[in-house]
């Protein structure tokens, strides 16, 4: 064979370099499916919106509002004779009852509900993932274990745990996070994860990663997890829209500690009795459709990834 | 060549319990493999044939030890002293593992999707750690050449979908070469891939055999395959070897009534050819805890009552190395 031509056609580039080229066009590839479906990119467009509301508050505060009035926790408007005021030039989406700019809340939170869904999305992932992928390839008592531990789980209702936890502790944003990522890791992602994995550890390449020498190690962290990742990142989705959601919920109910959210918005609505009265719109309103839309908006994302992961889905 | 020993079988057997219910203990037992006895010399190509669920793909499995046996020993002679494969663990079972590699039937299921060629080639030099990182891609690079997929540079980073089935095959096979085994388990590696590229395959793995000396077990269902890659075939029904000699031997004298059944059903390209009649009947069936008789008794034509009383027939020598496992012949 042409063996001499191996040295001169082979110049020598770094592997990483090759590897981050390699990233780099699967990105482009995907992104191309991706950017196909309408549903997906309204989702990203919503969330980058999201994104640099979340980032202008802190402009805005040091630049046009003063804190002593537009501060979103601590702030009070002296020059308005009553609150909760409507929306005026002053306040564009009015004050709550206690005086405060509502759209400066509104701003002030979003990043916090970025942060808790990510962050327990990522607590999510990294457990699920794992779990899944060992209690797959292993099977036999470790199997059982966590799969009944994913059943109890699911069976315990979430809201009641946390009443609890909040009796006992403290929760604020970073408990809650870790909390939901905990019983989402080890509920019901883990158990569609390692379906998946148990599909892949029959494949023929495993069986050859093993006759290489590869231990369960190697198998499950080079092998097993890199083929679950895709379907990981799509539950990832999901498991934000279910954070931001259960936060709203917990907060209306007045069981964190959480100095100001969207959920904490609709809940002092509801202490001070402006709840379900239309003439005040503006204290209930912003809030919620807050909510639905960055919950809708990482749905639509994880549905249009779901098309980019599971090619039997995209309409050819 | 014909003298020294690579890999000695002996009594191997592999039974699957059958998965009856949660509580009850299972006595029925699937005999995938059993008993089956074979020496296979340094340098030759071995060919297992058989009808699908005669236990071939199983008895390749054990002779790599991606299953454990259930009886028997399979000794293996290394350069630095005799193992026997049954009992191998940890550190002995994976620099066993440099030593013997297989080949997969099926080359869209055997390379992982998210890895490149070259980490699919360079993984078993990752895994038992040889060499630097420029020297395994320079070795790589060189491997990917000599199977045919030149240049090396174009193919090094591509991933297994952007590749045909043969030229897959062809990684499936650098893969198991790059660790310079000496025994390698081919399991069907031609079967799933169009006949046009079937015998550039087969060719790349003789050279190879000659270049590298390798010795091959190659695990197929087709004769004329087995006969173009193999001095030697055995031949297996239901989990037994009922017959084993050299290839033109075997082709030209079968002596097993399976054997000849098996031959029989070759096709004749000659369109005036009358077949002649069948002679086995039935269909294979599962050996689920078999009678202690021959497990042909069934569907032989030539069985009496004395195959039918005794155990299932060792595996005689009927002269010139020619084995034979029937009481008739």
């Amino acid at each position: 064979m042409s063996e001499g031509t191996v040295a001169t056609q082979h110049t020598y580039v770094p592997l990483w370099r090759v590897r981050l080229n390699l990233f780099l066009r699967s990105l482009r590839t995907n992104w191309a499916l991706f950017a196909e479906n309408p549903i997906g990119l309204i989702g990203l467009g919503i969330i980058i919106f999201f994104g640099l509301f979340a980032l202008a508050h802190p402009i805005l505060m040091n630049t046009v509002w003063p804190s002593k009035i537009y501060d979103p926790v601590s702030g009070y408007d002296m020059e308005v004779a009553f609150h909760p005021a409507p929306p005026s030039p002053r306040h564009l989406l009015g004050t709550d009852p206690l005086g405060r700019d509502v759209l400066s809340q509104l701003m002030y939170s979003t990043r916090y509900e970025f942060a808790l869904g990510i962050l327990s999305a990522v607590v999510t992932v990294v457990i699920a993932t794992t779990i899944g992928a060992v209690s797959a390839y292993y099977g036999g008592i470790i199997d059982t274990l966590f799969m009944r531990l994913a059943d109890l789980v699911i069976m315990v209702p979430f809201l009641p745990i946390l009443i609890v936890l909040s009796a006992l502790t403290e929760v604020g944003m970073i408990e809650l996070a870790l909390v939901i990522g905990i019983l989402s890791g080890f509920g019901g992602t883990t158990i569609v994860i390692k379906s998946q994995a148990l599909a892949i550890k029959v494949k023929p390449f495993i069986e050859a990663a093993r006759v290489s020498g590869g231990g369960d190690f190697h198998i499950i962290f080079r092998h097993l997890i890199p083929n679950l990742l895709p379907i990981s990142l799509l539950y990832m989705m999901f498991v934000v829209t279910g954070a931001i959601f259960s936060e709203a919920v917990l907060s209306f109910f007045g069981l964190t500690t959480i100095q100001m959210s969207w959920g904490i918005m609709i809940n002092t609505t509801q202490l001070f009795g402006y709840l379900l009265r239309f003439d005040t719109w503006w204290l209930l309103i912003p809030a919620s459709l807050a909510i639905t839309t960055l919950c809708a908006a990482f749905y639509l994302v994880g549905r249009a990834l779901d098309e980019v992961v599971n090619p039997r889905l995209r309409r050819r | 060549m014909r003298d020294e020993i690579l890999v000695d079988i002996q009594h191997l057997s592999k039974l699957y319990p059958v998965e009856t219910g949660f509580f009850t203990r299972t006595n029925l037992f699937v005999h995938a493999v059993s008993d089956l006895n074979l020496q296979i010399y340094r340098g030759e190509s071995v060919g297992l044939v058989g009808e699908s669920g005669c236990g071939k793909t199983t008895t390749g499995k054990l002779l790599v030890r991606l299953i454990d046996p259930t009886e028997g020993k399979i000794a293996f002679h290394a350069e630095d002293g005799v193992v026997d494969v049954a009992t191998l663990r940890g550190k002995a079972l994976k620099r066993f593992r440099r030593n013997v590699q297989m080949i997969f039937q099926d080359p869209y299921e055997s390379l992982n999707p998210r890895m490149t060629i070259y980490d699919t080639v360079a993984e078993p030099l990752d895994v038992q750690g040889i060499g630097t990182l420029p020297e395994r891609e320079e070795r790589v690079a060189e491997l990917l050449e000599t199977v045919g997929l030149t240049p090396a540079s174009s193919f090094m980073f591509r991933y297994p979908h952007e590749l045909s089935g043969g030229q897959r095959q062809r990684v499936a096979i650098a893969r198991a070469l790059v660790v310079e085994p000496t025994f390698v388990v081919a399991d069907e590696p031609t079967s799933m891939l169009d006949v046009s590229v079937r015998t550039g395959v087969m060719q790349l793995m003789q050279e190879l055999a000659d270049k590298l000396g390798v010795t091959y077990l190659y695990i197929t269902h087709d004769l004329a395959v087995a006969r173009y890659m193999c001095q030697r075939i055995a031949v297996m029904y239901l989990g037994k070897m009922v017959e084993l000699a050299e290839t033109e031997e075997l082709l030209h004298h079968p002596q097993h009534p399976y054997t000849r059944a098996l031959l029989s059903a070759v096709p004749v390209p000659d369109p005036t050819y009358k077949r002649k009649p069948m002679e086995i009947k039935g269909g294979i069936s599962k050996p689920i805890n078999p009678p202690p008789r021959c497990r042909f008794y069934e569907r032989c034509p030539i069985a009496d009552d004395f195959c039918r009383d005794n155990d299932h027939p060792p595996l005689e020598d009927k002269g010139g190395n020619h084995f034979v496992a029937c009481y008739k012949v």
